[in-house]
């Protein structure tokens, strides 16, 4: 396998791929959003519930797509589970400047914990939008009240 | 039988490496590469014959537009249409539809049907759609059955008196099927009923001939048949032509116009408003002229072997389903594997020098059919090999042992 392969498919990416975490619908949750790929079907469903001191208390996803966007997903809720509106969309900042920019600094990258293994993505562009997916998701959910039409139709837990 | 090794060398762009390992081009169904000759056609003519066509008084005009004409006539006797003024530039299979969507379905009667089948690309769902929202019709479609073949008992119930038109693709850009035109067409003529057959995946694969057929519009892409890309042509039954009101409407298209009032030209000028893409319809012309020195008979006869052979191997590998087993099939092979997503198979697979396109391929409704998110789709040019099948098996073996975790799972948090 070329490098640039075993970086982009790290163990830790294929294990989230196949056992992902907070893999479900939140049945009673605050907000809820939809995200979509259009280029090659990727669909989730992010769900979250916010208490009134804007933290996150429980966050879950639901949906089907490649191994990028689903490991992307699972490490996602792993991450902001607990933490405040705020700190939740300075990480979603913080995780697209670092697959989008030059200059994300290492700060940034160091708040992203094991997220900072999607880094090695930037070198395949077509596969960033994969990896970002959940987090466009999540801004959605974090910043809007409505919950989306169709909501949890259709998800299947399994890719097939 | 033809040589694909030769006629590899004719397309420059398939002599070259991508991340270090010899390209290996199966995406021709999305659109195919253009040889040597083509490319060649294109350039000369901008060097030397270049300028603006119809009405020009001028040397160079008068040329260029002769050259423009005499491809019309080399497309008219490619599907054997009775005349040249039965064929119309167009952008491309799309705009084509478009143009028999919002111009032919202006006069029917409001209630009037369509029907499409449930494997046709967007570009056949979406234009029919749209057209029955704004002249109050009735959309209907002919179900795929699993093994990618339509449903034909359906169609019979759903064709009545009120049936219009029957839109249709001649051969499915997922799956590969082979529809049975003349079957579909005899139908739906019975009942006065009009077709329109998106032949995009059919024409670089075997000889159509739309006398034969007796289709009532029959619509394709040069890009797709080793030509450039915006160009494309509608053909339509010049008795159906003549009563057509234009769809697009300026210069080129009219017969005489004053500030209050215009009459229009006669068809097929009437359809082609504004300059069309002049450099692009020679190089289609140089396209067809490339194909027809080959044969279509032995592009047939060997990309029926190709993909056989890919079907042969392709099933051998575990955990792979074939999407697509009809009898009658171009060179077109989608699949899935299991727990592994068609776009992480296609990015592994780009990094092997294999152009492959994933995702829903413009047919969605057929993915929700199959219920699946997306296939890898596999599609053959006459350039390609048998030696190219096997390297994408052992590619796809490779992506089976990357993308594979031996570790059991850990517990859930």
């Amino acid at each position: 396998m070329n490098n640039r392969l075993e970086n982009l498919y790290q163990e830790t990416i294929l294990e989230h791929n196949k056992y992902p975490k907070n893999f479900k619908k939140l049945e009673k949750c605050s907000s809820c959003a939809h995200g979509v790929n259009q280029l090659c079907g990727d669909d989730y469903y992010v769900y979250l519930n916010l208490d009134k001191n804007n933290i996150i208390t429980d966050i879950t996803f639901q949906g089907v797509g490649c191994a990028i966007s689903k490991s992307s997903a699972s490490l996602m809720t792993t991450l902001i589970k607990g933490k405040t509106r705020e700190e939740a969309l300075n990480l979603k900042e913080c995780f697209i400047n670092m697959l989008t920019q030059n200059n994300c600094s290492q700060q940034c990258k160091t708040c992203l914990g094991s997220l900072k293994l999607f880094e090695s993505v930037k070198k395949f562009p077509v596969r960033v939008k994969c990896a970002t997916l959940i987090w466009r998701a999540l801004e959605k959910a974090l910043t809007t009240t409505s919950i989306p039409k169709g909501e949890g139709i259709n998800q299947k837990g399994d890719q097939k | 039988m033809l040589n694909p090794k030769e006629i590899k060398k004719k397309f420059p762009i398939l002599n070259q490496k991508i991340h270090e390992k010899p390209l290996i081009y199966l995406d021709s169904a999305a659109s195919s590469q253009k040889p040597q000759q083509v490319i060649r056609k294109m350039s000369s003519f901008l060097r030397t014959d270049y300028a603006n066509v119809h009405r020009g008084v001028h040397y160079l005009s008068q040329q260029a537009t002769d050259k423009c004409e005499q491809v019309r006539e080399k497309i008219q006797k490619f599907i054997n249409a009775q005349s040249s003024s039965e064929i119309i530039f167009t952008k491309g299979t799309t705009e084509s539809i478009n143009t028999v969507a919002f111009s032919y379905c202006q006069s029917l009667k409001p209630g009037s049907e369509i029907i499409i089948t449930e494997m046709e690309h967007h570009s056949n769902i979406v234009p029919w759609q749209i057209a029955c929202q704004k002249y109050n019709l009735t959309l209907k479609h002919i179900p795929v059955l699993t093994n990618g073949e339509l449903d034909l008992k359906a169609y019979t119930k759903i064709l009545t008196k009120n049936t219009a038109l029957v839109a249709i693709t001649h051969a499915s850009n997922v799956l590969g099927t082979i529809n049975p035109l003349k079957q579909i067409i005899t139908q739906a003529h019975l009942i006065g009923a009009k077709v329109l057959v998106d032949g995009a995946q059919a024409v670089p694969h075997f000889k159509v001939n739309v006398q034969e057929l007796d289709c009532d519009f029959y619509c394709f892409s040069s890009h797709k048949l080793y030509g450039p890309s915006g160009i494309g042509i509608l053909y339509a039954k010049k008795n159906i032509l003549d009563t057509l009101p234009p769809f697009q409407f300026g210069g080129g298209m009219i017969e005489t116009v004053t500030l209050d009032k215009t009459t229009f030209a006669e068809p097929p000028l009437r359809f082609e408003a504004g300059t069309p893409p002049i450099e692009a319809i020679i190089g289609f012309g140089a396209a067809i002229q490339f194909i027809e020195k080959i044969g279509l008979d032995n592009i047939h006869r060997y990309e029926t072997a190709l993909i056989q052979y890919a079907h042969q191997k392709i099933k051998k590998v575990s955990d792979l389903q074939i999407i697509g087993t009809a009898e009658h099939k171009v060179s077109v092979l989608s699949f899935v594997l299991k727990n592994i997503h068609a776009h992480d198979i296609g990015t592994i697979l780009d990094q092997e020098g294999i152009a492959v396109r994933v995702g829903h391929h413009c047919a969605q409704p057929l993915m929700q059919k199959y219920q699946i998110p997306a296939t890898v789709r596999i599609s053959f040019g006459l350039y390609n090999t048998f030696e190219e099948v096997d390297i994408l098996i052992q590619a796809l073996n490779k992506v089976k042992k990357i993308m594979s975790l031996p570790k059991s799972p850990k517990g859930d948090d």
